[in-house]
């Protein structure tokens, strides 16, 4: 890896086959559209929102940037109901408390005093977007995960942190990050996530990877697993993702299920085995029952056609 | 090329402008600050590729995924030649209109059930003897089946002015509240610096209440299309009093119609969903929608805990194939699922039909909606059945065959005359 500068964290890649190095040194496999919205999110300082099925690693893009670029990873869990409390800052209720019965006992101090005093930083918890924004060497990667969990009203506050990267507290003031963080959203589309945060973000989908692309990422992630059994993995899952099922297996999956056989010490698919270990691969009983028994059979026998034909 | 080039050259600039107005009148949504951006984004990445030009674009214009295949294409008549881009854009305008001089009427006549064939159903005939009970009245309780073209014109002020009050869920959101049972310890602070410190006033807070988000499913085959109509001027009234209303249609196959009922104007809006579905006064196909429902949608808008409603005579053109498992699934995915039967109007109505039998077992409510007093009732026999936040662990009852349903399912506010 070339590293120009002489700053300790990296800096950002100079263009978009810098950004796929960057990527793939991480052991991330990018696609050229992916590298192309990352590049573009980093360099010209906007959130990505990454939307995709689950397990397509959407999660890991931010992990993997952190790891790369040496960034402090800062991340935001979404859930219905979270609020500026657990998202952004809350305040020492218990040390407030202790210090106003101190004031009380010693019964010097003015009320204006008292009350500058403990709505001050001493008394501040940061939560995450909070930290996001506080100065320091370098930018860190703020991962704000599942977005589509959180509900309306969060959304709604996140444009403004979005927009300026600057939260604003009554009793302080406004939060203004020198330079923004690195931000990756998330969103399983459980819901659309309002227009209003799309348009302050670059937007990227994530789709299933191809063959060639999922054998590298199988090799990368699982290298325990024979090149031929990766093989015949990928192609299995690469089968399952062409049917009708509820929900359809992801890279994780894929992986876990490399590792699975791994574990199982097999060198190469067999019936039994792929239907004892579908529980890895998929995750709805409807779907296991449909593909356990003869259609796992039919499907190793095409496979096994095809990759003999390809050799 | 750097970006001194690309900004002297300017003829890139325009192409871009040119082309985003392309998008844009392809319906996809790209303001005026994307194309500036997308300027900037391609001094960053340059021309030189075609496949990071091309992924540029994509990232600054597109928000959604669907609107993929609409880029793709006029992005591959956009390198090619101007002179067809400019084709595509003036092409939806055109054919837009085409439809609307050549088609209006037919159109939108069998769209909105004007052309009717309820066989199953038996016709009532039109009420004529002009009696003492006000006019108003006799029209909240008459079938709509039955209804004039006036009749229905009323029916339909009535309707708009309905709502349905599904009782609201607590959410884990929170508000200040004088009797809430939590204490906000951020307010009570506060107050606290105001008064006397040696009593700190507490200040409470509770968990904010919102309604569940709703989804629609209705019915818009043959035997249904007198009712349909009128139960997408119900949903439509819905979908105008509240947020988080999603509404399909179904007959052979499964349409959303959000998107078009957001439109205030009521006949602008069922006349945009009129164009936009094919498969009206059709057959039905049950099991196969609600399972493509199931399969497409059901991550995507009963995320949160939705109610369903569904609104079908349960006549099955399938015979109930993939009906079993669809129905199963769907329960299990959403917070209550609803059934609106206007076939329930009848009293000895039985569960005979195959569809109906294996529906009954997989619904929470089971009522009537056949007439404007029935739509109305929905929100109290709802309200009524909607004290516990949890779903009733018994399942509706399946009669047997030749043994009516009775009250017990079946909801009756007003007496049929």
């Amino acid at each position: 890896m070339q590293d120009k500068s002489q700053d300790k964290p990296r800096s950002y890649p100079d263009s978009i086959d810098d950004t796929h190095q960057l990527l793939s040194a991480a052991d991330y496999v990018a696609g050229r559209p992916l590298s192309t919205a990352v590049f573009l999110a980093l360099r010209m300082g906007r959130p990505l929102l990454l939307e995709g099925e689950a397990g397509v690693g959407k999660t890991e893009i931010a992990k993997v940037l952190a790891l790369a670029l040496d960034r402090r990873l800062i991340r935001l869990q979404c859930y219905e109901g979270l609020d500026i409390a657990s998202a952004v800052y809350e305040w020492n209720y218990s040390r407030q408390m202790i210090e106003i019965r101190l004031a009380e006992a010693a019964g010097n101090e003015s009320r204006q005093a008292l009350e500058n005093d403990i709505f001050s930083q001493r008394f501040l918890i940061r939560r995450p977007l909070l930290q996001a924004l506080e100065p320091s060497d370098a930018p860190p990667v703020l991962l704000i995960d599942e977005l589509d969990r959180s509900d309306e009203p969060f959304e709604a506050y996140l444009l403004e942190v979005l927009a300026d990267f600057q939260v604003t507290i009554p009793e302080i003031g406004t939060i203004r990050a020198e330079r923004p963080p690195i931000v990756i959203i998330t969103s399983n589309r459980t819901r659309e996530i309002h227009d209003a945060v799309k348009r302050r973000c670059l937007y990227h989908w994530i789709d299933y990877p191809g063959s060639a692309e999922e054998l590298e990422i199988v090799r990368r992630k699982a290298p325990r697993a024979q090149q031929a059994l990766a093989q015949e993995v990928v192609a299995f899952v690469q089968k399952l993702r062409t049917m009708d099922l509820f929900k359809l297996p992801g890279i994780a999956e894929t992986i876990d299920w490399a590792n699975a056989m791994v574990e199982l010490n097999r060198i190469f698919l067999d019936p039994e085995t792929v239907n004892d270990t579908l529980g890895a691969l998929l995750k709805y009983q409807d779907d296991v029952a449909r593909v356990r028994g003869d259609e796992a059979s039919r499907i190793l026998a095409e496979i096994r056609t095809e990759l003999s034909r390809n050799h | 090329m750097t970006s001194a080039a690309i900004s002297s050259s300017g003829y890139l600039s325009e192409n871009v402008v040119h082309f985003a107005r392309a998008l844009r009148r392809a319906g996809v949504p790209v303001g005026p600050d994307r194309v500036i951006d997308a300027l900037r984004a391609l001094a960053l990445t340059g021309v030189a590729r075609r496949d990071d030009f091309y992924w540029t674009l994509a990232a600054l214009f597109l928000n959604r995924q669907e609107q993929f295949e609409v880029f793709d294409q006029a992005i591959g008549l956009f390198w090619r030649h101007r002179e067809l881009l400019d084709q595509i854009r003036s092409g939806p305008r055109d054919i837009e209109a085409a439809d609307d001089e050549t088609l209006p009427g037919q159109r939108v006549a069998e769209a909105l059930g004007l052309v009717h064939e309820a066989a199953l159903l038996e016709q009532a005939a039109p009420d004529e003897t002009g009696t003492a009970a006000s006019h108003a009245e006799q029209l909240r309780q008459k079938d709509f089946d039955s209804m004039s073209g006036a009749e229905l014109a009323e029916a339909k002020k009535l309707i708009a002015s309905l709502r349905l009050p599904i009782a609201e869920i607590p959410t884990r959101r929170l508000r200040p509240s004088a009797h809430g049972r939590l204490i906000d310890m951020r307010a009570t602070l506060r107050s606290s610096l105001r008064g006397n410190l040696d009593l700190i006033p507490l200040a409470h807070r509770s968990l904010r209440k919102r309604h569940p988000p709703l989804v629609v499913l209705c019915d818009i085959s043959g035997s249904m299309s007198r009712y349909s109509r009128m139960f997408l001027h119900f949903v439509h009234a819905i979908t105008n009093d509240r947020d988080r209303v999603h509404t399909f249609v179904f007959g052979t196959r499964l349409s959303n119609i959000t998107r078009y009922l957001r439109h205030r104007d009521v006949d602008m809006a069922l006349g945009d969903v009129a164009r936009a579905v094919s498969d009206w006064s059709g057959g039905t196909r049950i099991g196969a929608t609600i399972r493509e429902f199931n399969l497409r949608w059901s991550r995507r808008v009963l995320g949160q805990n939705a109610v369903v409603l569904l609104i079908s005579d349960g006549l099955d053109r399938d015979g109930g194939a993939q009906l079993d498992e669809s129905m199963e699934r769907l329960r299990k995915s959403c917070r209550r699922l609803i059934w609106l039967n206007p076939l329930l109007r009848f009293d000895g109505f039985e569960p005979l039909a195959t569809g109906v039998r294996i529906m009954l077992q997989h619904v929470d409510d089971f009522l009537p909606a056949h007439n404007v007093d029935s739509l109305s009732g929905l929100a109290t026999a709802l309200a009524h059945r909607h004290q516990t936040p949890f779903k009733p662990l018994a399942q509706a009852t399946l009669p047997r065959p030749g043994q009516p349903l009775n009250a017990t399912k079946q909801v009756r506010l007003t007496p049929q005359q």
